[in-house]
């Protein structure tokens, strides 16, 4: 038989060239997928805080009557896009027969109290005299969402201020708005909210006593005094509150939006003002982290669109932690009685996959479990059995920390026995034999010898279980997460840890507002910069886990020679 | 000392470990025992057994038990009213109607239980309307609750003279929201239509304890109907039925038999066997479905189904079960449940959604002559032939779930044809709910199918790139980022796909599907120039670094599909792909649909797919492709032959687990599809997963109702699902890892 010489592409074909290709491509994509994924997150997440220059122009849409009426527009540019103006036939909109591609822009107009929708759809084609004033002013709001438009002057009291340059003045007394502000929140968390308790005690406690049956009169006006006392004193804080808030009113400031409406704006209202159009690179950089440290430090305002985010960090945080505190005794226990103290047969194993195998069921699963074993079945024990008082309402009886942190640590616990578990198995017999061999009772090897050398297994366990803890939303929407939360689960009012109480959280955040908001548009940019700060999270504490793994690994490698 | 230590500590963590243990299988246990009680029947219990109060020998017209199922009503043949104990039968009160001391009742009929309208004719050709309600009070003393009954007659205090000294035969009487309507029938057929619409009057507004003045209007439709037949109306007050002893029915349209005096026949049907005779029919609550009872022992519903040859009268189930004939039927007030007894005495309760009977015993010795059931289902009250009255506590929880109520076509009132459905809860009262877990298991595997679908290719061909020809140096580099994909939340996912990337897709949706075409034909384009190159460019790649290699590739491919279909989107499908889908093909588009959650979703399987299968290939003992390799095989080839059919197992049980995770993923699925619960395997549309429906549902169902131990069922399914498919999928791996050793 003759020989041939096989042709480059035969060779190609005979050694699987493309399929290897074709492999080498899956990862290829997948890997992508995840760059672009954490490209997007970025790049929303971070430019939201960016302040964009602000564009005033005149508009002049052609209608189908021929009336052409320009009206004035400013605000910011969101974005751009081209569509086909096949789409955008239905909709009402005189447009070139001969156009197919339209350009089109998002702009924020916000001014939403004025009445117009705060986001707009333009086409740039019909923009003239377009121009980037210096003196454009952005005010960041308390209600109502942000405002463009000019400054004209400043009142106090209703009379007009003589000042030269009222923008520098504004910024002033912001800074004294910004000061009641501050004050009037202390109030209102501090003794407040003690009062507020104090009076839900006696309640409580009237109530109980009412129930037990030995409601003297004695008690009752004890009672009543202690409540008379509560009630004065509220009402000294209420004048004192009363006046803080007449003393926020005294300012004003006289604005002209587009198209020469007159607006008058109490300072008061006003969380932030810059000119954007007049800043600088670095200027600009200032108000960025302003507006990033607002984002992580402050309240949501207006349903969660604007504001911060720092309740849902900071419940997601204390869950975790309540969570880890149940969930590492309880895993590592396991662990070690598998491990070391099961006789290692048939039903171990089988106890084994089982415990792997629940690491593989739906979360959901687990959250129905906390509603209907914890809330409605324990959670209503409790109730029946320490708060009769407060029946009707439920105090461990309906969603809550506790619960939601103990649905989490079952949850995990398979992580951190799996991991325990991994690492136990690493340490060599001979180790354990060794001690064993000294004299040591088995308690005193596990507790000396193989405890110290297991926990970065453990470490391993945790920090995995908290990761998956921290981005799981499903089980906690049915078990104590809240939209909105009006107390932080920790604060100075005792018992200062409320475990009946519901939080909010990140993850859910992201749900709440992205899905369930009334206005999808501005909440959007900040969905995303919560959705990152999430990943941050996660990804940070993982590859924590994962560089403690390798430790271990390495330090076994010398052990095992 | 020590040893004690030492003992107490290994009893404590044995105790703690399997402590922790028995936890994790309560879970299963708790939502067992959450299930089961939706599957067992209803119980009875005796409260009860006493003469019945009033005159001996006058016959019950009717009965009729009060909302807390204390008191008990019994409304005799000389029109008087008695009112009693429950459990005892000690007589509260008794009082007459309004009707003349001579007047003897030839005819009888009440509307719906919870209106408590009931019809009378007398024999003198006159009819009464009587409202009876209860009245509730607390006592003064002890706080305890006083019930009184109250009578009010919509038609005026006095009877209503209808026919001139001809006993009214038939009568059946209606009401719907303000209005009532009563029908009247002579030894003739003559039909007499009495209406009543309530008056809106300014002051009874104001005034609650006002009784309500109505408008009475009335026609008289001369031989309407055949003599003899019993009379029915619907919940609408739009159907009258006239019903024969042999269950021949015809359906009259009273739609405008108030505007001009028209009724129209609309349908005739024959609701019995041959040689079958009727005992009572009744319709069941709603006012849609007829019950029709046979001296057979037999009942079947019927309702008014619209096809092309407009209404008919469906027959949609029937109710065996005896073998005498039945005696007496009634229906509940809120659930879609009934009673009947039969010659026997044995007494059955039906409900006709779940297509079953919940309960079935021999209460009496024969027949009862009337029956209750309490508002609430929790009490039955059976007169005997001897006179008797049988109180009966009901624990009947979950009648309407069965197993063909929840996994099989059912035919729900108001439908054409038997269908599945899932709707929970609605506005009305009478609503049928209808709880069919097919579409959310459809929806489930769709998704599945759909992620599994993207993920399964790409997550088992890079494993074998990974596993087995990628260089280790990027490897180690590899391996971290999937796990870093792998914790990714899916609430983020989940969020992306909602707002991010089904708008997107929307946008560029041939774009999409050009990728998956150009992706792989540019790849072997790509594998192709790299051949054909020069020589020395070649050697710069190594080998195992072809990944790297692809990323501008991909991107260029990407971008390329992306500028492509706007012209190939003006060229062959007039400039709109998704009005063409819905114009040339008929294919409807949700911007949320099954395409964007297998995306999503298949993104969050690929870390776990791969993780698995990488493994699995990876650990296959190099000497084996070593060799292969010296007996002259390619690499390629030596994998094909040799290391993939070693590592096939890991493979399986990778997508065994992925599958898994698709199943059980919540809230990508939550955020992006719409979450209608639909049957369609169209790529454009929406679904419902289970454990999507568990999140959107359970927060508001009542705990311990039927919806909430559905629900629970739902995640039991979702349980034991993933955890059979995982323990497969441990089976196989484990299997898998001690054959590696023996190599």
């Amino acid at each position: 038989m003759k020989k041939q010489k096989l042709s480059k592409f035969q060779i190609w074909l005979r050694d699987g060239t493309p399929w290897i290709w074709f492999n080498a491509g899956a990862v290829t994509i997948s890997v992508l997928m995840l760059f672009g994924l954490l490209v997007i997150l970025g790049v929303n997440g971070l430019s939201h805080f960016w302040p964009r220059d602000v564009m005033r122009a005149v508009y002049t849409l052609p209608t189908a009557d021929g009336i052409e009426e320009p009206v004035e527009i400013i605000g910011e540019i969101i974005s751009s896009e081209e569509t086909e103006s096949a789409r955008l036939q239905g909709s009402g909109l005189l447009l070139n027969a001969d156009q197919e591609i339209l350009q089109r822009q998002l702009i924020r107009f916000g001014n939403r109290d004025l009445g117009s929708a705060d986001f707009g759809w333009i086409f740039p084609q019909y923009l003239s005299e377009q121009s980037w004033p210096e003196d454009i002013t952005v005010l960041e709001r308390r209600e109502w969402s942000d405002f463009y438009g000019r400054l004209q002057s400043l009142q106090e009291n209703g009379q007009t201020l003589a000042v030269a340059d009222p923008f520098e003045e504004l910024q002033r007394r912001l800074q004294r708005t910004e000061a009641i502000h501050a004050e009037i929140n202390a109030i209102e968390d501090g003794e407040i909210a003690r009062i507020n308790w104090s009076m839900e005690q006696l309640r409580l406690g009237e109530r109980r006593l009412q129930l037990e049956g030995n409601n003297s009169a004695e008690i009752i006006s004890t009672i009543r005094a202690e409540r008379q006392t509560l009630l004065l004193e509220f009402e000294a804080v209420q004048s004192q509150l009363n006046a803080l808030y007449r003393d926020l009113e005294r300012d004003t400031a006289q604005f002209e939006a587009a198209n020469g409406v007159a607006v008058t704006i109490f300072l008061a209202d006003i969380v932030r003002a810059y000119r954007p159009n007049a800043m600088g690179v670095v200027a600009k950089l200032g108000v960025y982290f302003e507006k990033l440290a607002e984002f992580l430090t402050t309240e949501p305002r207006e349903a969660n669109t604007e504001g911060g985010i720092f309740p849902a960090i900071f419940g997601t945080v204390v869950m975790v932690l309540l969570m880890s505190v149940f969930v590492t005794p309880f895993g590592v226990v396991a662990a070690i009685y598998l491990r070391e103290y099961a006789h290692q047969g048939f039903l171990t194993r089988l106890i084994r996959i089982a415990v792997n195998n629940l690491a593989g069921v739906p979360s959901i699963v687990y959250g129905v479990f906390g509603l209907g074993f914890f809330i409605y079945f324990v959670g209503g024990e409790i109730d029946q059995a320490f708060y009769p008082e407060a029946l009707p309402a439920p105090t461990f009886g309906t969603p809550g920390l506790l619960w939601a942190s103990l649905t989490l640590a079952l949850l995990t616990v398979p992580v951190v026995i799996v991991a325990t578990e991994e690492g136990l198995a690493r340490i060599p017999r001979s180790l354990r034999e060794g001690s064993l061999a000294l004299g040591a009772t088995k308690f005193e090897t596990i507790v000396q010898v193989i405890f110290p050398m297991a926990s970065p297994a453990m470490m391993t366990g945790l920090i995995l279980a908290v990761a998956r803890a921290a981005g799981e939303v499903a089980p906690l929407m049915l078990v104590g997460v809240v939209k909105l939360a009006p107390a932080l689960p920790v604060n100075g009012i005792y018992p200062y840890v409320h475990l009946d109480q519901k939080f909010m959280h990140l993850g859910y955040h992201i749900y709440d507002v992205g899905f369930q908001s009334p206005n999808i548009e501005a909440a959007r940019p900040l969905v995303f910069a919560t959705a990152l700060l999430l990943v941050i999270v996660i990804a940070t504490l993982n590859f924590a886990a994962a560089a403690l793994r390798n430790r271990l690994r390495e330090k076994y490698k010398t052990l095992d020679v | 000392m020590r040893y004690a230590v030492d003992h107490f500590a290994r009893t404590t963590i044995s105790l703690g470990g399997i402590g922790i243990i028995v936890i994790l299988l309560l879970i299963f246990i708790y939502l067992v025992q959450e299930v089961m009680p939706l599957f067992s029947g209803a119980s009875v219990e005796a409260r009860g057994s006493y003469d019945r109060p009033g005159n001996p020998g006058v016959p019950t017209l009717q009965l009729s038990i009060e909302e807390q199922a204390g008191m008990a009503m019994r409304l005799d043949a000389e029109g008087v009213f008695h009112f009693f104990e429950l459990d005892t039968g000690v007589l509260a009160s008794s009082e007459r109607l309004n009707l003349p001391t001579s007047a003897t009742i030839s005819s009888f009929a009440s509307d719906s239980a919870e209106s408590g309208l009931l019809a009378l004719g007398l024999e003198s050709g006159e009819m009464l309307l009587v409202e009876q309600e209860y009245d509730t009070s607390f006592s003064t003393v002890d706080n305890s609750r006083i019930v009184t009954p109250s009578y009010t007659y919509p038609a005026g205090e006095q009877p209503l003279l209808v026919y001139d000294n001809e006993p009214v035969t038939q009568i059946a009487v209606g009401s719907r929201g303000e209005q009532f309507l009563a029908a009247l029938s002579n030894a003739a057929g003559d039909v007499v239509l009495l209406r009543g619409a309530r008056q809106q009057n300014l002051l009874g507004a104001f005034d609650p304890d006002a009784s309500p003045v109505y408008n009475l209007s009335q026609i008289t439709l001369p031989e309407l109907v055949p003599p003899a037949n019993q009379l029915l109306l619907d919940g609408d007050l739009r159907w009258l039925l006239a019903i024969d002893r042999r269950g021949a029915v015809r359906v009259f349209d009273l739609a405008s038999a108030f505007r001009d005096g028209s009724v129209a026949e609309v349908a005739r049907a024959n609701l019995l066997p041959q040689g079958a005779n009727l005992v009572d029919a009744r319709f069941l609550l709603g006012g849609v479905s007829l019950l029709i009872s046979s001296d057979r022992g037999e009942t079947s519903q019927w309702f008014l189904v619209r096809d092309e040859n407009g209404n008919q009268l469906q027959q949609v189930r029937s109710f065996g079960g005896s073998d005498s004939p039945i005696v007496s039927i009634t229906g509940e007030w809120r659930r879609k449940n009934f009673v009947t007894t039969d010659a026997t005495g044995s007494v059955r309760i039906f409900n006709t959604t779940a297509s079953r009977a919940v309960f079935e015993g021999d209460l009496l010795q024969a027949g009862a002559v009337a029956m209750a059931v309490a508002p609430r289902g929790n009490a039955l009250l059976l007169e005997s032939t001897d006179g008797k009255l049988h109180a009966w506590r009901l624990d009947n929880p979950h009648p309407e779930i069965s197993w063909s109520a929840l996994w099989e076509r059912v035919w729900y009132e108001g439908y054409s044809e038997p269908d599945y459905i899932w709707q929970s809860s609605a506005a009305s009262n009478d609503f049928e709910p209808k709880y069919s877990l097919m579409p959310l298991t459809f929806g489930t595997f769709k998704a599945a199918f759909f992620a599994m679908l993207l993920a399964a290719p790409l997550a088992v061909c890079g494993a074998i790139y990974t596993g087995y020809f990628m260089a280790p140096r990027l490897r180690r580099k590899v391996k971290p980022l999937v796990e870093l994909m792998e914790a990714l939340p899916t609430v983020v996912l989940g969020f992306l796909a909602g707002l991010w990337l089904a708008p997107l897709v929307e946008e560029h949706l041939l774009s999409v599907f050009s990728i998956v075409v150009l992706l792989p034909l540019g790849i072997v384009a790509a594998s192709l120039l790299w051949m054909y190159l020069p020589r020395s460019l070649g050697e710069y790649l190594p080998d195992g670094w072809e990944a790297v290699m692809l990323v501008p590739v991909v991107l260029f491919f990407c971008w390329m599909a992306v500028v492509l279909a706007t012209p190939m989107e003006s060229l062959f499908f007039g400039g709109d792909l998704r009005n063409w889908l819905s114009d040339e093909l008929g294919v409807s588009y949700d911007q949320r649909n099954a395409m964007v959650v297998g995306l999503a979703m298949g993104f969050a399987v690929i870390p776990t797919i791969f993780s698995i299968a990488e493994d699995a290939i990876f650990n296959v003992p190099q000497q084996l492709s070593y060799g292969s390799q010296a007996l002259g095989a390619t690499p390629w080839q030596s994998l094909y032959r040799v290391v993939l059919p070693t590592a096939s197992p890991g493979i399986f049980s990778a997508l065994m687990v992925g599958m898994g995770r698709a199943v059980g993923e919540t809230m990508i699925v939550l955020m992006a599809t719409g979450n209608t619960p639909i049957m369609d395997i169209n790529l454009f549309e929406g679904m419902r997963t289970l454990a999507a429906n568990i999140a959107v549902e359970i927060p508001e169902s009542e705990v311990d109702s039927s919806h909430y131990r559905i629900l629970f069922l739902a995640a039991l399914v979702l349980f034991v699902f993933t955890f059979f498919v995982n323990t497969i999928a441990e089976v196989v791996r484990q299997r898998l890892r001690s054959r590696y050793n023996v190599l």
